[in-house]
């Protein structure tokens, strides 16, 4: 039998703290581990017996690197519960917001923690010196994200300005022009990340993901729209909890989910292209298209042109949103408290969000759960690994550990989020 | 004017978190500080990566201050010329989702903007509970701190 270890105890370039095990015998890889070992953080207990109105503030403090998304999934789920809409401005306004953090999320990921795979560097500090043109793009594209959030939300991390209902104070027209300046730049910028992504080399490989997004009505799906599979499945958020499960895994603190009675599924950039690629805007679309991407892409190593494409068309997105402002009469609609249960998901740049509410006449939160990207997408990433470490195995160590670490890095795993750094493993046995 | 006004732009960034215990170091130094510098730029953050970065971008002289965990005693100082040298990581590395202050000043070295004077003061913390407030070691520290920067500053 021949066999070999290798260990990385700390991956660099992931959201979180966590560890990966690879074992193989005779050239075949036996098992995969996705280990999350940090300690899981109770923010559904935590919720308990707290107002209805605190959720949005209380779930922003679950990542700072996605806070909007968490409001997001918190503002639509309370909504649900109390049998409200918020439409028009508002909405728009929640879109806007989300694209602020899309552009913020994906740039950080694409230029800091993704591209230095594929140009052979160890980190975004040696590729800076190298590619400082480069960098600085980045640098300038992601500071946009952050004006929108900072201007919409209060401050650009964990916003304080989203309610139940709506925002707290809205912004007046003409505080949204000099965004539209910043934006009009981002824009030749983001095309041209999609341009510099597309030219990377990428392994030739493939896998046959269950896809799983949002579908909004004719839209690019952000905060709203029907959950839908490339296998069939189409349900509202409500339905969630019917098709999907979660379960306790011994090699880690998150939970792992999965589509009851098929297995895993993946969630994030991949699937929302797979699954709404048709509905980019024109400019978008066309840059996906010259990229090579086609309508589907079932390469995850290719998912850094996707963010690429997908922070291109935020960038649309917002100059629509702010082109087509009107002001709303009101800052929030009015709510009452009732007894319910209240369902959403909402897409956060690394995937989809799950928040289900279940509140007291009161208003207090009798029960909270909430699902996060990383916790759908773990099976899949094992997938992944197990998958293509096979053909990988008579690669010398180093280039197998960074191909492993690579493939983690695809999915832009947030660990945090999920229940910090990532140990690896691998026992070739022997 | 405006030429000579950017040329002898200077910082002090302050970085940390009023709520966890001792990292509240470095905010309490900007508020020390407040209203002795003059026309100094003095900046409280929560340390995000980028933002310090263009916090930095056309500084002449930055200073920044931060809570640090080295192993030394709580309240004691370092004083770091960044200039000369990149910081210790291990002492920087809380940060978010990995990408902290040394990396940050790195960042800037390699991209070229990182100001042609650039000091670290660094307080050691011993405790980041949350919601504590900061241990009389490192209240003390910010005093200290405040005083070495106003000399350093309006000294210059």
């Amino acid at each position: 039998m021949t066999s070999r270890t290798i260990k990385v105890d700390q991956l660099a370039r992931v959201e979180g703290e966590g560890a990966l095990k690879l074992i193989a015998r005779d050239g075949v890889v036996q098992l995969a581990e996705f280990n999350i070992f940090e300690p899981p953080r109770f923010f559904e207990a935590l919720l308990r017996d707290r107002m209805y109105a605190e959720a949005p503030d209380i779930t922003a403090r679950i990542c700072g690197i996605c806070p909007v998304a968490y409001q997001m999934s918190a503002v639509h789920a309370m909504e649900n519960a109390l049998g409200v809409v918020v439409d028009g401005p508002l909405r728009e306004l929640r879109r806007l917001i989300y694209c602020g953090e899309w552009i913020e999320s994906h740039t950080l990921h694409v230029y800091m923690l993704h591209a230095p795979d594929f140009l052979g560097y160890e980190g975004a500090i040696e590729m800076a010196r190298d590619h400082a043109d480069i960098v600085r793009r980045g640098l300038d594209l992601k500071r946009v994200g952050n004006s929108i959030i900072t201007l919409l939300g209060g401050r650009e991390i964990h916003p304080i300005n989203v309610r139940v209902g709506g925002f707290y104070r809205t912004p007046r027209k003409r505080e949204l022009q000099p965004l539209a300046e910043e934006l009009k730049r981002a824009r030749d910028r983001a095309l041209a990340t999609v341009r510099w992504t597309a030219g990377f080399d990428f392994p030739d490989v493939e896998r046959d993901y269950e896809f799983v997004a949002l579908r909004g009505d004719g839209e690019y799906p952000l905060s709203q729209g029907r959950i839908v599979s490339s296998r069939g499945l189409d349900i509202s958020a409500a339905e969630y909890d019917e098709h999907f499960e979660e379960s306790h895994v011994q090699h880690s603190t998150a939970l792992h989910a999965q589509i009851k009675a098929r297995g895993a599924y993946l969630t994030g950039p991949l699937a929302r292209y797979a699954l709404n690629s048709a509905a980019l805007s024109p400019l978008a679309r066309e840059a996906a298209c010259e990229a090579g991407l086609g309508p589907v892409c079932v390469n995850p190593f290719r998912s850094i042109i996707v963010r690429a494409v997908e922070v291109l068309y935020a960038c649309d997105e917002a100059l629509r949103i702010i082109d087509d402002y009107e002001e709303p009469e009101r800052p929030a609609i009015d709510l009452e408290p009732r007894a319910g249960t209240g369902f959403a998901a909402t897409e956060a740049p690394r995937g989809m969000l799950y928040h289900r509410y279940r509140l007291n006449a009161d208003g207090k939160i009798a029960d909270a759960r909430i699902v996060p990207p990383t916790s759908q997408n773990q099976p899949s990433i094992e997938e992944d690994l197990r998958t293509f470490a096979n053909a990988w195995l008579d690669l010398p160590d180093d280039t197998l550990r960074h191909r492993c670490e690579q493939t983690i890095r695809n999915h832009d795993p947030c660990i945090s989020c999920a229940t910090h750094f990532l140990r690896l493993e691998i026992d070739r046995g022997g | 004017m405006a030429d000579r006004a950017r040329e002898s732009r200077r910082v002090v960034l302050c970085i940390g978190n009023l709520q966890r215990g001792d990292d509240a170091a470095g905010r309490a130094v900007a508020r020390a500080l407040r209203v002795s510098l003059g026309d100094v730029e003095i900046i409280e953050e929560e340390g995000e990566a980028t933002t310090v970065l263009a916090r930095l971008e056309g500084a002449d002289a930055a200073f920044i201050v931060d809570a640090c965990v080295s192993g030394a005693t709580p309240g004691d100082i370092h004083r770091f010329d960044i200039v000369a040298g990149p910081l210790p990581q291990t002492a920087f590395s809380a940060s978010t989702h990995g990408f902290g202050l040394a990396d940050s000043l790195e960042l800037a070295r390699a991209l070229g903007a990182l100001p042609s004077r650039c000091v670290v003061y660094a307080i050691e913390g011993g405790t980041f509970d949350i919601g504590a407030p900061m241990s009389p070691a490192v209240a003390a520290a910010v005093d200290t701190v405040a005083d070495r920067l106003r000399t350093e500053i309006l000294g210059e």
